[in-house]
């Protein structure tokens, strides 16, 4: 079977990827985020592995996202202490607010967070998505939520 | 906020149609593609950086989906809907409806067509606006005389019809034969350029 025309994964995953980045890299870098992930999916379309394309897509938004920050950090200009890890420009206010507190969390833990419930990938994805084993996706997305509601109730 | 979940982040799905339409308008795919409406029907115009590879009356193929799927196939799936990459196309086409242009100007793409069929296609393209020919001519100037069968078939297989004006060529009798959009549609062609039929 060929693959589908592009604009139809296009259409069938940017919702999808949006609400993705909206939370992952912020509202306002969202956009630039959004075109480079699609761009890098356009470029290896051919290839893809047609058994799983949301996970697919959501895989490169996410190494998308950490090259967005990886970059932001590079541009830093250090100014003595600052947090460990910057905020993005903020998710839609309407969220309680649990999505900002993300940022917070510790690399792995803040990855499988947002590819779980973000995402919304099962823990097999997760898993694939971040090269870890599907034990440690799960421990990492149970660990980060549950300091998340430890805050939350503080 | 439940035991083992995490409620899904609120978006604007307008924010997401927004960028999906940023990113089909500039990303650099193979195939870039629009829907035109004609007086002769809805069209599928898709173009290769090349030029226009095909001018689809989508109706008469299984509709838009099923043309946009066996473009995939033949050409490649990186395809967009780019309208605004389209925009000669349509400026041309609507000058040829509105009896202000009489010939196309247009970068063509033939990997749609066989290379007997872009010889077909060449000496069709040739047949000035209003007047006609018959297949045997065609084939004849595409340097076979007794292939006009194949010139029938390769014509019917035009994969650019108006632009490549395959409605000008007739049976050798004047009879209308077939058409790649049905023959009421060269019938509209015809009259569109003044063509009477006998």
């Amino acid at each position: 079977m060929p693959q589908p025309p592009f604009q139809r994964f296009l259409d069938a995953h940017r919702d999808d990827v949006w609400r993705f980045l909206v939370v992952s890299v912020g509202r306002d870098a969202a956009d630039d985020v959004f075109q480079e992930t699609f761009l890098a999916a356009l470029r290896a379309y051919p290839r893809m592995r047609p058994d799983n394309p949301r996970s697919w897509v959501l895989t490169i938004a996410h190494r998308k996202a950490l090259d967005h920050f990886r970059a932001r950090k590079r541009r830093a200009v250090p100014v003595g202490d600052l947090p460990e890890v910057a905020a993005p420009d903020g998710p839609e206010p309407r969220d309680d607010g649990v999505w900002e507190r993300v940022h917070a969390l510790p690399p792995k833990q803040r990855a499988a967070v947002l590819l779980r419930f973000a995402g919304d990938l099962s823990h097999a994805e997760v898993a694939a998505a971040m090269g870890t084993s599907e034990e440690a996706a799960r421990r990492n997305a149970f660990e980060g939520l549950r300091k998340l509601r430890q805050e939350m109730t503080a | 906020m439940t035991d083992d979940r995490l409620a899904p982040p609120t978006f604007d799905p307008a924010d997401a149609a927004a960028a999906a339409q940023r990113f089909a308008a500039t990303a650099p795919a193979d195939v870039h593609y629009a829907l035109v409406d004609s007086p002769v029907g809805t069209l599928v115009a898709a173009a290769t950086p090349r030029g226009l590879a095909t001018l689809s009356y989508e109706d008469f193929h299984g509709g838009v989906d099923a043309v946009l799927d066996d473009l995939a196939a033949r050409l490649s799936p990186r395809m967009l809907e780019a309208p605004g990459r389209l925009d000669d196309v349509r400026r041309e086409l609507d000058e040829y409806f509105d009896g202000r242009r009489r010939d196309f100007d247009l970068k063509i793409d033939w990997s749609l067509a066989s290379e007997f069929g872009r010889r077909i296609l060449r000496a069709t393209a040739a047949i000035p606006f209003g007047e006609i020919s018959t297949y045997g001519r065609v084939a004849a100037q595409a340097g076979n005389p007794k292939a006009s069968r194949a010139a029938g078939r390769a014509l019917g297989a035009n994969p650019i019809p108006i632009v490549v004006p395959c409605h000008r060529v007739v049976g050798t009798n004047g009879k209308l034969t077939g058409y790649t959009g049905g023959l009421h549609r060269k019938v509209a062609l015809l009259q569109i350029e003044g063509v009477v039929l006998g």
